[in-house]
């Protein structure tokens, strides 16, 4: 058995949710092989060789696979497909806009946002928005999966020494092209790998307010920000900052919830963090029955008050 | 243009699942079922290129049991012109899906097909991707902003860290995220319009597919619940039990 992990990067660096997707790949048991489809990635492709665990590294470097359009990379992975067992992407934006098109390629089905491996062909996923867990067996000769990077630990970024090998381009499908990318400024961790997550809601009542607020505690303790699609919604907070079923799925050591009144959706993305923290002045709100501490309070009072005793 | 839009009836998103004592599924007998979001958002863009003019007909599509008949009338009381139910009480996987509509995309050459990034009930997000895929077509995944010309179509995506854009050739496939637009309340006259309005019902024998699920559910389970948690008196009880208790501050 072979695995093959679509590795997600920025042509220079792996990205982290890559690693934990060598994690899900290795606990199937399989021999697992990094793919690298990019323009100008040969840095990506030699740190990807470096992860532990990774027996062996494919580089594809064309213009076309420079921006990861779906329509380009399914033709790559296809193109190097046969041989492989398994092939894994993470549930990222751009691992879950890939793997269904190379699955229905394949004419095998798709397990989407695995967050356990109980053997080579045996997967639990969440179904309705976390709210139960399906273990599920795919009966297909090869099995395609997108891995929930918090149900997995990073495998080690060094200590592989893993051979790189080009593999042949695929080419250009000529049906898409990428024409630009706004990205969100960002000095603080990653919301996705944070260890603390402060995440605010409709409560705080102006994106003014939310960094006013929210910024000097996130500072004190090296959070990530976070919002609940209420705050989105209202342009408190930006799209890529939502937390829920519907945005990113977080599982940190602390996940500190202000003015959120917890609904089944927001539950959905947050609930397997460590401990959580509720800061919210309704005392029937939902989020108390999932938060290991909750204060009720007036979050402007206590938020502030908090950032002091810290 | 004609545009596709495939929309499933699914278990209202307020609703609390319960999880079946035997861990065969989940208990849908007796709860309210609705249109899955997405696909709301789904049609009403589509209604919108209408009302544009870029656009001359809406079809809705859904697959799965007679109930969804109610789901197909809500899409054309939102302003579809036309229905499809492609009837089946078999369980439907998103290849399954995706093959249907391949097959009815052959039959009605729509210039564009728009679905919701994902049913809230299976959470897979692979429909639409795997509909492109069968079809050849390019997609645009996850949009909040589409634009169309007569030979294509640019979609702005949100994607892990931002938006970005991409200009796809007609057909494509578009799927929505929840920004692309505030999809409209139906009106009780539209209600009653939509009544009046085209629905077909076929099988997918007829359009010669094979439904078979390929994965199968072995057991379907209750989270772990989290123990119960405490309320504290005051800002410093609170930084108290984090330092000492759960130790997660320094």
């Amino acid at each position: 058995m072979t695995a093959l992990v679509i590795a997600e990067h920025d042509n220079a660096h792996i990205k982290g949710a890559t690693l934990n997707t060598v994690t899900a790949a290795l606990a199937t048991g399989a021999d697992v092989h990094v793919l690298v489809a990019g323009f100008n990635a040969a840095a990506a492709a030699a740190a990807a060789a470096q992860i532990a665990g990774v027996a062996k590294v494919l580089h594809a470097d064309a213009a076309a696979l420079e921006n990861g359009l779906a329509e380009n990379l399914a033709a790559q992975v296809l193109a190097i497909a046969s041989g492989y067992t398994h092939i894994l992407f993470p549930a990222t934006a751009s691992g879950k806009n890939v793997a269904p098109r190379v699955a229905a390629l394949l004419d095998v089905a798709q397990l989407s946002d695995v967050t356990k491996v109980i053997s080579a062909d045996t997967f639990e996923r969440p179904i309705y928005a976390g709210n139960a867990i399906a273990t599920v067996q795919s009966g297909d000769a090869v099995k395609i999966l997108t891995v929930r990077t918090t149900g997995f630990d990073a495998a080690a970024a060094t200590g592989g020494s893993a051979a790189v090998e080009v593999v042949a381009a695929a080419a250009d499908s000529g049906k898409s092209s990428f024409a630009g990318r706004e990205v969100t400024k960002n000095d603080r961790p990653e919301l996705t790998a944070a260890k603390v997550i402060v995440s605010g809601g409709r409560a705080l009542g102006s994106n003014e307010k939310f960094m006013e607020v929210l910024t000097p505690l996130a500072d004190k303790l090296g959070a990530a920000l976070g919002a609940s699609r209420a705050a989105v919604d209202a342009g408190y907070a930006p799209n890529d900052w939502q937390v829920g079923q519907t945005g990113k799925i977080v599982a940190p050591q602390l996940y500190i919830a202000c003015g959120i009144s917890g609904a089944i959706q927001h539950l959905a993305g947050m609930k397997d963090s460590k401990v959580i923290v509720a800061i919210n002045k309704d005392a029937e709100a939902p989020i108390f029955s999932v938060a290991d501490y909750g204060l009720e309070a007036d979050l402007f009072v206590a938020v502030p008050e908090l950032v002091k005793s810290l | 243009m004609k545009v596709l839009v495939p929309v499933k009836r699914v278990v209202d998103y307020n609703v609390k699942v319960r999880v079946k004592s035997d861990g065969s599924g989940v208990d849908i007998a007796n709860v309210k079922m609705s249109m899955n979001p997405f696909d709301e958002i789904a049609i009403e863009e589509a209604v919108r290129l209408k009302e544009k003019g870029v656009v001359t007909e809406v079809i809705a599509v859904s697959c799965g049991v007679t109930q969804c008949q109610e789901t197909l009338r809500t899409a054309m009381a939102i302003g579809a012109d036309r229905a499809i139910l492609i009837e089946t009480d078999a369980e439907l996987q998103p290849l399954a899906v995706a093959k249907l509509l391949k097959a009815l995309v052959d039959k009605e050459q729509p210039g564009l097909v728009i679905l919701g990034k994902q049913a809230i009930d299976d959470d897979c997000n692979q429909t639409g991707q795997m509909l492109a895929a069968l079809t050849g077509m390019p997609q645009g995944t996850f949009a909040s902003k589409v634009e169309l010309t007569a030979d294509s179509v640019a979609v702005t995506r949100e994607v892990d860290g931002g938006l970005e854009t991409v200009k796809l050739t007609l057909p494509a496939v578009i799927t929505t995220d929840l920004r692309l637009n505030e999809p409209r309340y139906v009106t009780l006259p539209n209600i009653m319009k939509a009544k009046k309005k085209q629905m077909d019902v076929i099988k997918p024998a007829d359009l010669g597919v094979d439904v078979a699920p390929r994965i199968k559910t072995l057991k379907v389970e209750e989270p772990p619940k989290r123990s119960a948690g405490i309320k504290v008196a005051d800002v410093a009880a609170l930084v108290d039990k984090l330092k000492n208790e759960a130790k997660v501050i320094g």
